[in-house]
């Protein structure tokens, strides 16, 4: 290559370099903050200090489901599998919400009883997708 | 090989020659994008079966999936073009630069819609500050910036040097995008298609999956030679060869 393109194309990767510093720089400031949302463990380890509303996430427990007879109130149970958070929230839910699937609840946080007081429930669902009569076909 | 590709490369710098062959490979390549297009989105939307969790909403992904994946791939192409045209100064490459950046914010603007569109009924929401989807916000955004550039500057090789620089700038985005869901907790889930390994999703959906990808890919093939030439033909215009051209048809 000749001299000057060698030196512009040193020219290239030093602004590569750069953008990246600057990108890496930036996602470690906010590293606590990139993610959506807390796991069950995350709380008990390191629980939120003051009232701000959190996200948790996870699955909905199986069998913890509790819908109200006359309102929209729900209970449920967010693991993931090795610690677990109480949920509670009135409201319409998305399709996707089913006991053992992902969910992500917005609210506010009670420390003393390890529970969320939910004003938002976002479902989450995974990578696979399976036709119907295949998923019915292995569940017989 | 090597003094081939060095011929091909040096031809494909020169307008005349790519003016002449895009002429000849447009019409075919035309047809076959979009027949790929309609064939792959009537088997999506009618044929490939109803997904066991989401039902039928799921046949949003025929549309989803091949503009997120071209807009991501248009902006990759974009960046070696913006290396290629500061240090060999290859004034095609700031053409391809020019002519790309509105069709991959075009494409990145409908992965976005469609993304909204399927987030509502699924996850219950529209948009969520999840890093995916910023990220591909921030994509968006930087597809502006280089089209909002272009016009900036009086002369076309300083709009071009500067344009590239921002392209530069911009990469390293995208390798964010791609692992966002896999460093960090999102609402959006991890990618369903493995080139190395098992895909996740089952081989009847993503047959028409990939057709539409490659419909889509080969679109943008099309779209792109074809604002390439009018580029060409404004950049062009007072050039003894262009006017000759003219004057023949």
């Amino acid at each position: 290559m000749k001299q000057h393109r060698l030196k512009r194309l040193y020219g290239v990767l030093f602004i590569v370099f750069c953008s990246t510093l600057a990108f890496v720089l930036v996602f470690f400031a906010i590293r606590d903050n990139v993610n959506l949302f807390y796991s069950p463990s995350d709380l008990f380890e390191n629980p939120p200090q003051g009232r701000n509303a959190i996200r948790a996430g996870g699955l909905v427990e199986i069998g913890s489901l509790k819908r109200s007879t006359d309102s929209l109130e729900i209970e449920f149970i967010i693991t993931d599998l090795k610690k677990s958070i109480a949920v509670n929230y009135t409201g319409i839910l998305p399709d996707l919400f089913k006991e053992n699937a992902g969910v992500v609840a917005t609210g506010y946080f009670d420390k003393s009883k390890m529970s969320l007081d939910a004003y938002q429930i976002l479902a989450k669902h995974d990578e696979n997708y399976v036709p119907k009569e295949v998923k019915k076909a292995l569940e017989k | 090989m090597f003094q081939i590709l060095k011929n091909f490369y040096h031809k494909l710098g020169s307008y005349p020659w790519f003016y002449k062959i895009s002429g000849k490979v447009i019409p075919f390549v035309a047809v076959l994008s979009i027949s790929l297009i309609v064939i792959s989105s009537i088997w999506g939307l009618f044929f490939s079966p109803t997904d066991a969790v989401q039902g039928d909403v799921y046949r949003i992904i025929y549309f989803h999936v091949p503009a997120v994946s071209v807009s991501q791939v248009i902006y990759y192409s974009m960046s070696v073009a913006a290396a290629v045209f500061l240090i060999w100064r290859m004034k095609m490459a700031g053409v391809y630069i020019k002519s790309l950046a509105p069709i991959g914010a075009a494409f990145t603007f409908i992965g976005l819609l469609s993304g909204a569109i399927w987030g509502q009924p699924t996850w219950g929401t529209w948009w969520v500050w999840d890093a995916r989807l910023t990220s591909t916000l921030v994509l968006f955004l930087f597809y502006l910036a280089i089209i909002g550039m272009q016009s900036t500057f009086a002369s076309r090789k300083s709009a071009d040097t500067a344009v590239s620089i921002i392209t530069l700038v911009g990469v390293v985005n995208l390798p964010i995008v791609k692992k966002s869901v896999d460093w960090w907790n999102t609402l959006h889930q991890p990618a369903s298609i493995s080139i190395s390994g098992e895909s996740s999703i089952s081989s009847e959906m993503l047959i028409p999956l990939l057709l539409s990808i490659l419909g889509v890919y080969l679109f943008v093939f099309f779209t792109g030679l074809l604002f390439m030439r009018a580029e060409i033909s404004t950049r062009e215009q007072n050039k003894e060869w262009f006017k000759k051209l003219l004057s023949n048809n």
